[in-house]
């Protein structure tokens, strides 16, 4: 299927695309179109204009501000998935990124673009939560942070405004921690039908703090803060761990579809918990020595 | 992707050897053709609007602001159309069939979603799709059936009220009827009676799957010229011409169909479809060329499905493991609509449910049902991957019933080298094959001994992640079809395949078939059949395929025909070029006929060194200098074959899988087979035919699956949802092949194209259940995805306890 006739922006800077957005109330931000496309192919969305934000180099870039590591919201999934300082300091993100459906998709697709697309069942949001991420969004007036767990308003509904573009992934340096993204599909290349990303932090040979992300587990990303309690003072080996981390699933309205029935998702969020604190376990020991 | 152990023979000729194919330089590289490239002068674009819902009436078309819409040049309901015509069903099963009105453009009520409302023609394909959401339908809502079992309870809502039944057509076969065996009722009675028999009972389920063809599908009409051409993405440019001159206002004499490139068909474009005829109707009423082509999720909603069927089975058997009776009672979907062979699909597995064993007594019996679901027909292997999946399966399930090995208790009961051929209870002969010989290989290649011996340390140790072993023996009746056989079956045509042979003055070679290419490899494996024939060298014989102007008479390609019925038809026409030759090569030798001796492109004087080349005999004969005395200069040949019998491919397929019992999930580990193809014409293709084949067996298996909600919506219409197994999803195949020569045509072939889709899926599921059923698990929904697994596992636990 073909779009709906649509004009089409390509900007050089942030204010030129305030400036587009502003111009008209049915445009649309066009990251990699990895998303958006399909969409539009699918007629689910008839914006007027495309604000393509690919020309603007600043929202590209990956660097350190501090104790943060700042995304840009055009950094790609491949760009994040091979980036040396994602590697060292957020690796679940790195992961995740890694993950994302086939290695044509990872080159255009961006994670600003998962992010504001806010499907429940993308791989991005489950390691920000996990990371304690927030969202940086800029607008004619000015900036804002919004904790990535408060930022996913519904099915594909966020908190960005009209006018408002997501800038950046600002992400908290998790160096030391261990990290893992379990991702559960049925085939290669298809949408997960529930992912959990784990970071956890150990001490002296227990869990002093964990956090886990899930894809899929209902209309938004979701923290698991009952595994995530559990967790903590766990020793790092044995099953006590995969014990607390099974209640991952625990006070979840997951959706039904042929992918999984809410019943088998709950039960496989619990399997999928479990097995990513426990590489994480794992990879933490190896860092803790 | 594959490891071939077969030791690759020095071939003597060009048949046998793994030639890289001549087409892949053109088609990987894109130069290729494909009717969506195509811009003629004036063209115009056709969009369709489709029923969003499964059943309803339509009180009202408004198409008037479409009309009005930019570019657009004309819209068309079913109403507007009154010449168009009943779109055909070539196979009238049985007497009692019922046949629902289906026309290019539905007219007063769709029948399923995605049926077709109006068409559009634009100047654009963008304006065309926009002027389609400008039509204001009004339907009234009619009750919906899309169980094939539900479809047929007192009180259902009927697909077509007009018909009174949603029964299309019933078709039985008797052994005992038929004289080949005995009354499967009775022997089922008498072994209730026997101690020493055990009589098992399953009601097993093959999902509905798409052909999933990658090329979508294209129609180009052109209107103006003596002849009318229309271009398809089709298997069979033959078939569309004749039913489209049968049924739509065109005469076959004013109609030319050429299939170009066609990217993937597997039997999704052995149709022909309301698209072809209603892109013939907008052409000829605007007298422009019209271009039609299909976007994924048209073709997810209204190309043509498959399977889709419930089989009641019943096995007898003596406690030894020998067979004494099957009884087949099937219930088969067809969705609302007939193709042109939607109603005999489930006869053809019919034929096949005895498979390769000795079964004293067999019933089959087949209700075809109509739904409001889209239509099914053909999908590589039709209506024989379902027979073998129930046999196949029935065979696992008598072997756990008696305790022996599921390799033995078909060993028991299958036909050994020495009782071919051997005529089946299904009333077929079966030519040639040694199964013990192939399975044999396939152990010893599988390491089936070690890999029980693992599968029996994880159970003991508790592993959550369990082994299972899987086997399916499968038999693949191939080469459609003898004409006379077609006959008895009331099918709407011949059996045969033409091909001609065109001798060019420089010594080169055209090959005109009538059968056309899809993917299989005809350009290689017809040259390499031409080369040994003709002795003209393989890089000098070129194919011509898939224009009726062009290759004038042909049944095209499906059922495994094109190297079994078409290969036969071309060696025809070679043998006969020879005959037109050799009293040319005489007189040149001044010998007479009798003395003359052929061999690969060479003519020889019987007892001396003299000898001309066919070369030297294609260019005397065109200048026609000096001929013999009142002799035709020409040595084109054309023929027509028709097979006496069909062959039959069969071959032991053997999956280990490692099912981890906690997220349900199925991983193939290793999958062997090892295939009686017959004669190899060309080992790689051969290779790559099983491949293919075994991936879209592995799809069913495991990953595909369409589903309509109880309201009639599609809920797989795209790829995101329906599933289809990529490269990394499939493990490395293990394939080997042993030849027993078909009898039943001279070139020793049997087919090789279906028996993947055939073997692998009741080889998965059997190596699926294999795993489990330690866990009390007995039966398992197909595909086999991770939550029909987990949720198998779990009704196993709560019967447990119960």
């Amino acid at each position: 299927m073909r779009p709906v006739a649509f004009d089409y922006i390509r900007p050089d800077s942030v204010e030129e695309a305030w400036q587009a957005l502003a111009d008209d109330d049915d445009a649309t931000v066009l990251g990699g179109g990895q998303s958006l496309i399909p969409v539009l192919r699918f007629r689910l969305a008839a914006p007027t204009t495309l604000v393509d934000l690919g020309a603007i180099e600043a929202l590209k870039q990956i660097r350190e501000d501090g104790e943060d590591l700042v995304i840009g919201a055009m950094a790609t999934h491949h760009a994040v998935a091979h980036d040396p300082l994602v590697r060292a300091h957020a690796s679940v993100l790195a992961q995740a990124a890694a993950s994302v459906a086939d290695p044509q998709i990872r080159y255009r697709g961006t994670v600003g673009g998962a992010l504001a697309h806010a499907d429940p069942a993308g791989d991005i949001a489950p390691a920000a939560l996990a990371l304690d991420a927030t969202v940086e969004i800029t607008g004619p007036d000015g900036t804002r942070t919004v904790p990535a767990r408060d930022f996913f308003e519904d099915y594909f509904t966020t908190d960005l405004q009209p006018g408002e573009l997501l800038s950046a992934l600002r992400v908290p340096k998790h160096t030391g921690w261990g990290m893992h993204y379990e991702k559960f599909s049925p085939a290669a290349q298809s949408w997960a039908i529930v992912a959990v990303a784990a970071a956890v932090r150990t001490e002296d040979g227990t869990v002093a703090e964990a956090r886990l992300g899930m894809a899929n587990m209902g209309a938004v990303p979701l923290r698991a803060p009952a595994a995530e309690q559990a967790l903590a003072g766990r020793p790092t080996h044995g099953p006590a761990t995969g014990e607390a981390a099974a209640r991952a699933g625990e006070d979840t309205d997951p959706p039904s579809d042929l992918g999984g029935t809410p019943e088998y998702r709950r039960h496989l969020a619990g399997v999928l918990a479990g097995r990513a604190v426990q590489t994480a376990c794992g990879a933490a020991g190896a860092v803790e020595g | 992707m594959s490891t071939t152990t077969a030791p690759t023979e020095a071939a003597d000729g060009e048949i046998g050897r793994a030639r890289l194919r001549k087409e892949d330089r053109r088609l990987l590289t894109g130069r290729t053709r494909w009717t969506d490239s195509l811009t003629l002068p004036g063209m115009v674009h056709l969009s369709l609007l489709r029923s969003p819902v499964a059943h309803a009436r339509l009180t009202n078309i408004d198409t008037g602001a479409a009309k009005q819409a930019p570019g657009v040049v004309g819209v068309w309901t079913g109403a507007d159309l009154p010449e168009q015509g009943q779109m055909p069903t070539a196979w009238t099963v049985s007497e009692d069939m019922l046949t629902p009105p289906f026309f290019p453009v539905s007219v007063g009520a769709v029948k399923h979603v995605g049926d077709i409302i109006a068409v559009v023609a634009a100047t654009s394909k963008e304006e065309a799709d926009d002027a389609v959401e400008l039509i204001d339908v009004d339907y009234e809502d009619l009750p919906v059936v899309t169980d094939p079992v539900a479809a047929l309870a007192d009180g259902a809502p009927l697909v077509h009220p007009e018909l009174g039944t949603n029964v299309c057509a019933t078709w039985g076969l008797d052994s005992g009827a038929l004289g080949t065996g005995g009354s499967a009722a009775e022997a089922i009675r008498a072994a209730e009676a026997d101690p020493d028999q055990v009589v098992i009972r399953r009601t097993l389920r093959q999902n509905r799957i798409t052909p999933a063809y990658i090329e979508p599908r294209s129609i180009v009409v052109d209107p103006t010229a003596e002849q009318v051409t229309l271009w398809s993405a089709t298997q069979v440019p033959h078939i569309v011409r004749l039913l489209m001159a049968m049924t739509q206002p065109v005469a076959e004499h004013e109609l030319r169909v050429i299939a170009p490139d066609v990217g993937g068909g597997f039997g999704g474009k052995l149709q022909f479809t309301r698209e072809e005829a209603l892109v013939l109707l907008i052409a000829q009423r605007l007298q422009l060329p019209c271009k039609y082509t299909e976007s994924r999720s048209e073709s997810m909603q209204s190309s043509h499905h498959a399977r889709d069927q419930v089989q009641e089975l019943t096995l007898a058997a003596r406690r030894d493991g020998t067979i004494t009776a099957l009884e087949v009672k099937l219930t088969a979907d067809m969705g609302a609509y007939l193709g042109i062979l939607t109603a005999g699909i489930p006869l053809l597995g019919g034929f096949m449910f005895n498979g390769i064993y000795k079964i004293p007594a067999y019933n089959f019996h087949c209700t075809d049902v109509f739904t409001n679901k889209t239509m099914t027909d053909a999908y590589r292997g039709a209506g024989k991957p379902e027979a073998t999946f129930g046999i196949e399966r029935m065979l696992d399930e008598l072997a756990v019933e008696l305790d022996l090995d599921p390799v033995e208790v078909r060993r028991r009961n299958w036909i050994k080298r020495e009782e071919f051929p051997y005529a089946t209870v299904a009333g077929l002969t079966y030519d040639s094959a040694d199964y013990d010989q192939a399975t044999d290989r396939a152990l010893e290649l599988f390491g089936y001994d070690e890999l029980r011996a693992e599968q029996q340390r994880r159970q003991s140790s508790g592993d959550p992640v369990r082994l299972g072993i899987g086997v399916c023996t499968f038999v693949e009746l191939s080469g459609l079809a003898p004409s006379r056989v077609l006959g008895g079956l009331n099918y709407g045509s011949g059996g045969w395949e033409h091909a001609s042979i065109r001798m060019l003055p420089t010594g080169k070679v055209e090959v005109v078939a009538g059968t056309t290419p899809h993917g299989q490899g005809h350009a290689t494996a017809f040259a390499q059949i031409v080369s040994d024939e003709l002795g003209v060298p393989f890089e000098d014989i070129t194919l011509i395929t898939g224009d009726t102007g062009m290759s004038h008479k042909g049944m095209d390609t499906y059922g495994s025909r094109s190297l079994v019925v078409g290969g036969m038809a071309i060696v025809g026409a070679a043998r006969k070029v020879v005959e037109k030759a050799k009293p040319i090569a005489a007189h040149i030798l001044e010998a007479d006929v009798a003395d003359i001796d052929y061999h690969r492109g060479k003519f020889s004087v019987r007892g001396t060194q003299s000898s001309v080349t066919i070369s030297e005999i294609a260019l005397g004969t065109w200048l026609a200098h000096d001929l013999p005395d009142g002799l035709e200069p020409n040595l084109d040949s054309d023929n027509t074959f028709d097979p006496e019998n069909f062959s039959f491919a069969s071959g032991p397929h053997l999956a280990a899988v490692e099912v981890d019992t906690q997220p349900g999930q199925v991983t193939l580990r290793d999958y062997v087979c090892v295939q009686d193809v017959g004669v190899l014409v060309n080992p790689l293709i051969v290779n790559g035919q099983v491949h293919g084949g075994l991936a879209q067996g592995i799809g069913q298996a495991l990953y595909e699956d369409i589903h309509y909600t109880e309201d009639g919506q599609l809920t797989t219409g795209t790829f995101a949802d329906y599933l289809v197994p990529a490269a990394p999803d499939v493990p490395r195949f293990r394939t080997d092949t042993t030849v027993t020569e078909s009898t039943t045509n001279t070139l020793g072939v049997k087919a090789v194209g279906e028996t993947g889709t055939t073997a692998a899926p009741p080889a998965i599921v059997n190596a699926v259940l294999d795993a489990l059923r330690p866990l009390g698990v007995r039966d398992i929904t197909m595909p086999c995805t991770p939550v029909n697994v987990w949720t198998a596992i779990q009704q196993a636990a709560q019967q447990g306890q119960e």
